[in-house]
């Protein structure tokens, strides 16, 4: 595989019994490339990621991956029973010496801005600031690819926003290969640089798009809004402008 | 709302006592059947310096110590492993659901045969009573472990004992100090019904004693240190729920 290959998929099929679930996927993405995966619910995005993170095999077909790759996940993947520290240090413990992992904690903290929020408990922390401990501790130690699963879908509407802003900043300062797996298009298209839609089960690749535009992205900036489009259109749930500017008039 | 919670309490337990002297005041009981508190006060007294209130209490607490401790001995690693193994769950759930349903006091006439009349027919009773309700609680709350717990586990490189260390025990101890505090309270019930019938000593032969020496007085005596020992006693395992590390099982 090319050294500039994070991921590789080749014709992978995945079936449980009876039931397809991913039927001949090819991917490619590039090392520090942000991809996210779009589709119908149920049409098995999250076993496209367990088969990307290892922890699923494909029925056939190739999954070849360079880097060590860390899942954040849709429910509250934090140890409850940890500090905010300890769970960031879980992601370090190939580190030696109790000093260089104190100093990566520290600097992972800062990046998060949550510095004096070490000693807290995961129960004593909002949503967002979970999921950015969460986020953290993946990226701790050296990790190269984030995988990642709804990783905002438990948030409230305004907290998810900050989310991805903070998201596009942290993967300024600690690039990363990501693959986002989600339901929520606007994320996709306000994250991505690539965006693969799934078709309905047996998922295959519908369409792919690429925004070229820089992050951190607004909601409201064209790139994004046409791609929205672009992608509800694929999923048929909105229709052709033509089409709209036809219903303007009649109304 | 502080002083509340220490004169209300205060205030109910004047009452119970006004009522208690009230009846006695009637004169409906027999001065044998019913001691006066002022009666109860002067058995007290007289128990405390003999120094038999004490030494009775202390034997009754030894054996639910001992009973209680060797029930989580057992109990808690045992649920640990129903928990995780699915075959053993099969074949061990229906006969401890058998014995969990068996008043521990049926097994009082094999204690005696077995351990004769002293502490260990008391600890045995006390072990079978907790022993239960112990394992299949630490079988639930393994159960209940959330899997994403351990597929970050997984990825993080929690293997074995590690694993268990790390994982399932912090996961579990929530539910499982909850269970202690359950069965504690638990194991002190029995502890006096056991010696009423297999012992020689401790609260609950103190009770049998005073009622066959027709000393009501010390019988409400016996009473009243077995409920005080039963607070404090909870109050002790309740410390446990303040360990910061399981906050986050009470905490919601």
């Amino acid at each position: 595989m090319n050294q500039l290959v994070s991921l590789q998929l080749k014709n992978v099929s995945r079936s449980f019994g009876e039931v397809d679930v991913l039927r001949r996927i090819s991917l490619e993405i590039s090392r520090g490339e942000f991809v996210a995966v779009v589709g119908p619910s149920g049409c098995g995005k999250t076993t496209l990621l367990n088969l990307l993170s290892g922890y699923d095999r494909p029925t056939s077909g190739t999954i070849e991956s360079s880097g060590r790759r860390r899942m954040i996940y849709q429910q509250d993947g934090l140890f409850p029973w940890l500090t905010v520290n300890e769970n960031i240090g879980l992601g370090l413990r190939q580190l030696h010496g109790e000093r260089e992992r104190e100093g990566a904690v520290t600097d992972l903290l800062r990046l998060i801005r949550l510095e004096g929020f070490e000693r807290h408990y995961p129960h004593q922390l909002s949503g967002g600031m979970r999921q950015r401990v969460e986020l953290a501790r993946a990226l701790a130690g050296e990790s190269d690819i984030l995988l990642m699963d709804e990783p905002f879908s438990a948030l409230d509407y305004l907290t998810r926003m900050q989310m991805r802003r903070e998201l596009a900043r942290i993967l300024a300062e600690r690039p990363r290969t990501v693959v986002l797996v989600t339901h929520d298009i606007e994320e996709a298209a306000q994250l991505a640089d690539r965006v693969v839609v799934l078709s309905e089960r047996p998922a295959q690749i519908r369409d792919q798009l690429r925004i070229a535009a820089p992050r951190p992205r607004n909601l409201t900036d064209d790139e994004v809004v046409q791609a929205i489009h672009r992608i509800l259109t694929v999923l048929g749930i909105e229709h052709e402008p033509e089409r709209a500017t036809e219903m303007e008039r009649t109304l | 709302m502080k002083w509340k919670a220490i004169v209300l309490p205060i205030v109910v337990a004047a009452a119970l006592l006004a009522v208690w002297a009230g009846v006695w005041a009637t004169g409906a009981f027999h001065e044998s059947a019913f001691p006066s508190p002022l009666a109860v006060a002067r058995g007290f007294g007289e128990e405390m310096r003999s120094g038999r209130l004490l030494n009775d209490s202390i034997t009754s607490l030894f054996r639910v110590v001992c009973g209680f401790l060797l029930a989580v001995g057992v109990g808690v690693p045992g649920g640990l492993w129903l928990g995780q193994v699915l075959a053993a769950r099969l074949a061990f759930l229906p006969i401890i659901n058998f014995f969990r349903n068996l008043s521990p006091l049926a097994w009082m006439p094999f204690a005696i045969l077995w351990f004769g009349v002293g502490d260990a027919a008391s600890i045995f009773l006390i072990f079978l009573s907790v022993f239960f309700p112990i394992v299949l609680s630490t079988m639930a709350a393994v159960a209940n472990i959330p899997a994403v717990y351990f597929r970050v586990a997984e990825d993080y490189g929690l293997h074995g004992r590690e694993r268990l260390t790390q994982v399932t025990l912090p996961a579990i101890m929530p539910q499982v100090i909850t269970t202690l505090r359950v069965t504690a309270g638990l194991a002190w019930l029995v502890v006096v019904a056991a010696e009423m019938i297999a012992g020689r000593d401790g609260l609950g032969f103190a009770v049998m004693d005073s009622r066959n020496g027709l000393r009501t007085d010390l019988l409400v005596t016996a009473m009243i240190a077995i409920g005080l020992i039963g607070i404090v006693i909870d109050r002790v395992l309740v410390q446990l729920t303040k360990i910061p590390s399981v906050r986050w099982g009470y905490d919601r």
